[in-house]
């Protein structure tokens, strides 16, 4: 190794060691205890090779949660830009209180997860909470939002989308700012004047990149959800809100099945991964940044 | 193609007045240029003919019509920016016919991927193709109909723009200093370039700028504005040699015409030129003054700069008594004038421009009426 190399592998030791002893020597251990049957607290533990994999397809819960979290995912991300696009829209569009409102909008960001989650779970209450009273003062029936297999991941996505659409709002107002308006004016020029048109030809192609990050952010926040799971439905009813990190957490802490949370966890992983490749690479084709 | 008018224009931000009653008539097929300092309203006025802001009163007349209340399509007007203002996401050729695929597609025809399930699509499509490829081809930019503007110099882009523009047939051009982002040299060509499309077409052409020798070398008449106000409508010859007010005198020309306060002119020079009472400044072009020996019929003053330009040269001589500096055009064949010499700068009577307190002009006869 030549002098110059040293130095430079001086000067950058302390994040190789950082980042070897935070993400990928964890990482690595993961990947060894899920090709074992390790069981947390063991002294002794032995390979498995792909068995706990194998056992994992097998499991009819983990394939529910991992339904869930698809649908899950799906939901909040479209909810998630299509609300924040819309709110960040009207918001550049008016004048008075615009301060107040992007504020107003960003506090459920700022607010603490799981806080939150019991302040819904306290206005999803079949019978004290906020939303079936609304219901019962227009003569409707009471709903057990969080107890009905049909209700209950429906209810987390509107949380889900509530938390975020403040942050995708804030980051679309920053890219609509961006955009000139010499082509708006060029737009109108050339006709194409009306709502779909400004959103076809000027606002979203101008919005590419911040729509992308939009995306890709949301959709691996949406990946890891638990708070709320964990507070409001613990998976439940009949694991009709299981999802992915849930599943996890359960395997792993609750019943200290530790090799098989692990390949969970690479699972898990995995997804998450390729989700982002795949994201960045479709959406760098149709991203113009020019 | 169309005349515009544009009667009693009023435009105002808040409290600040960006357009004080202009009327101004744009002929049919003219090249009209609104020239004037950034913040005069020129760009207002452009905006407000394509119907982009609207005027808090007055009047804009498209081929006679009051287009009060249209929108910027139906005036049938087509835009170039400065910006170029091109769709990133969009080929050349989708650039470019843009506004027709906005006029004659139905907006389920405009859908994308089913829109060309629907009837006659196709064959509008086909006229489509033909008509972008042609300006295309007019414009020199047939071969890049592929690429996306982000490929494009600068040059090609305010190509494909112009092409955007003229494949609607608009009944005129609006021009927003379409040069002022592309290289000097590219600036000059694009002149002549756009100079010579407004001969094909014959189409009322609208053109903004803040460049002077943008607006004297391309147009047929120039309005000068300054806040707001339109100072003088003329053709170029004319508003260089017979200005109506000392702004339009001061901003057109390089080097700037002289102007000197009449009060620090000596008496026996009031008498040689014959100034009355009333003229506050008086002005001549650096080619109108030369430079002789010292006498009292000349203004004396001390060289204090000589710029060779080659075929010109440009003798800077400040004048004594603190009058301000004043620029002489010699030929390059003449005596040179080195800084420090002490001269003279002869002017003719009648070549010296006067105007009074509020900076307009007072023309001869004027005042030998007024006098009279």
């Amino acid at each position: 190794m030549s002098h110059q190399n040293l130095r430079g592998w001086m000067y950058s030791a302390p994040s190789v060691l950082m980042m070897g002893l935070l993400l990928f020597g964890p990482l690595l251990a993961v990947l060894f205890i899920s090709l074992t049957d390790w069981q947390l607290g063991q002294d002794s533990f032995s390979f498995t090779g792909l068995g706990n994999f194998r056992a994992l397809f097998a499991d009819a819960v983990f394939l529910k949660s991992l339904r869930n979290t698809c649908i899950y995912v799906l939901l909040v991300v479209s909810g998630t830009v299509i609300l924040g696009l819309l709110v960040a829209i009207l918001l550049e569009s008016s004048d008075g209180l615009k301060g107040f409102y992007r504020t107003a909008h960003f506090v459920p960001v700022m607010a603490a997860a799981s806080a939150m989650a019991v302040v819904w779970g306290t206005m999803l209450h079949p019978t004290i909470g906020l939303f079936n009273r609304v219901l019962h003062v227009f003569g409707y029936a009471s709903i057990s939002w969080l107890r009905d297999e049909r209700t209950a991941l429906l209810s987390l996505v509107v949380i889900g989308i509530w938390q975020g659409f403040g942050y995708a709002m804030v980051l679309f107002i920053s890219g609509l700012k961006a955009v000139p308006q010499s082509l708006y004016d060029a737009a109108e020029v050339d006709g194409a004047d009306g709502v779909v048109d400004r959103l076809r030809f000027v606002i979203l192609p101008m919005m590419g990149p911040v729509l992308m990050f939009v995306v890709i952010v949301t959709a691996v926040r949406a990946f890891s959800v638990f708070d709320t799971v964990r507070v409001l439905t613990g998976g439940g009813p009949n694991y009709s809100t299981d999802v992915l990190l849930y599943r996890l957490y359960t395997e792993s802490f609750d019943y200290l099945r530790t090799g098989y949370g692990a390949a969970l966890t690479v699972v898990f992983l995995i997804i998450v991964v390729v989700l982002t490749l795949v994201q960045a690479k479709v959406m760098d084709k149709r991203v113009h940044y020019s | 193609m169309a005349a515009i008018d544009l009667l009693g224009i009023e435009k105002r931000y808040g409290a600040t007045s960006v357009l004080k009653d202009v009327s101004l008539s744009i002929q049919d097929g003219e090249f009209l240029t609104l020239v004037g300092p950034s913040g005069c309203g020129k760009s207002t006025l452009l905006r407000i003919i394509a119907g982009l802001e609207s005027a808090d009163s007055g009047q804009v007349r498209i081929a006679g019509r009051d287009v009060a209340g249209d929108r910027p399509k139906q005036r049938n007007v087509a835009m170039v920016f400065q910006s170029y203002a091109l769709y990133p996401h969009l080929t050349v050729f989708d650039n470019i016919v843009m506004p027709l695929r906005m006029q004659r597609l139905t907006s389920a025809q405009r859908f994308p991927l089913l829109g060309r399930l629907m009837p006659g699509r196709n064959r509008i499509e086909r006229e489509i193709r033909a008509e972008g490829e042609e300006v295309a081809a007019m414009l020199g930019v047939g071969h890049l109909l592929e690429r996306k503007p982000g490929q494009l110099s600068g040059g090609q882009r305010q190509r494909v723009a112009l092409g955007r523009a003229m494949v609607r047939h608009p009944a005129a051009f609006l021009m927003d200093e379409p040069l002022s982002n592309l290289d000097a040299k590219l600036r000059v060509q694009m002149r002549t370039e756009i100079m010579s499309l407004h001969r094909e077409l014959g189409t009322t052409f609208v053109y903004v700028t803040h460049d002077q020798a943008e607006a004297m070398t391309m147009s047929d008449r120039v309005a000068v504005m300054m806040d707001g106000e339109l100072l003088q409508l003329a053709g170029p010859e004319q508003l260089y040699a017979d200005p109506d007010d000392l702004r339009v005198a001061e901003m057109i020309g390089s080097p700037q015409i002289n102007v000197i306060p009449a009060g620090m002119l000596a008496g026996a020079h009031r008498a040689a030129w014959g100034l009355p009472q009333e003229v506050a400044t008086v002005a001549f072009r650096p080619e109108r003054g030369s430079i002789t020996q010292q006498s009292d019929a000349t203004l004396n003053g001390v060289v204090s700069m000589s710029e060779n330009l080659g075929a010109d040269i440009f003798v800077h001589v400040r004048l004594d008594g603190d009058a301000g500096t004043v620029v002489v055009r010699t030929g390059a064949d003449g005596p040179r004038h080195a800084a420090g010499e002490v001269v003279g700068v002869s002017v003719e009577g009648r070549e010296v421009l006067w105007f009074d307190a509020g900076k307009k002009r007072i023309r001869r006869q004027d005042a030998e009426v007024l006098a009279a």
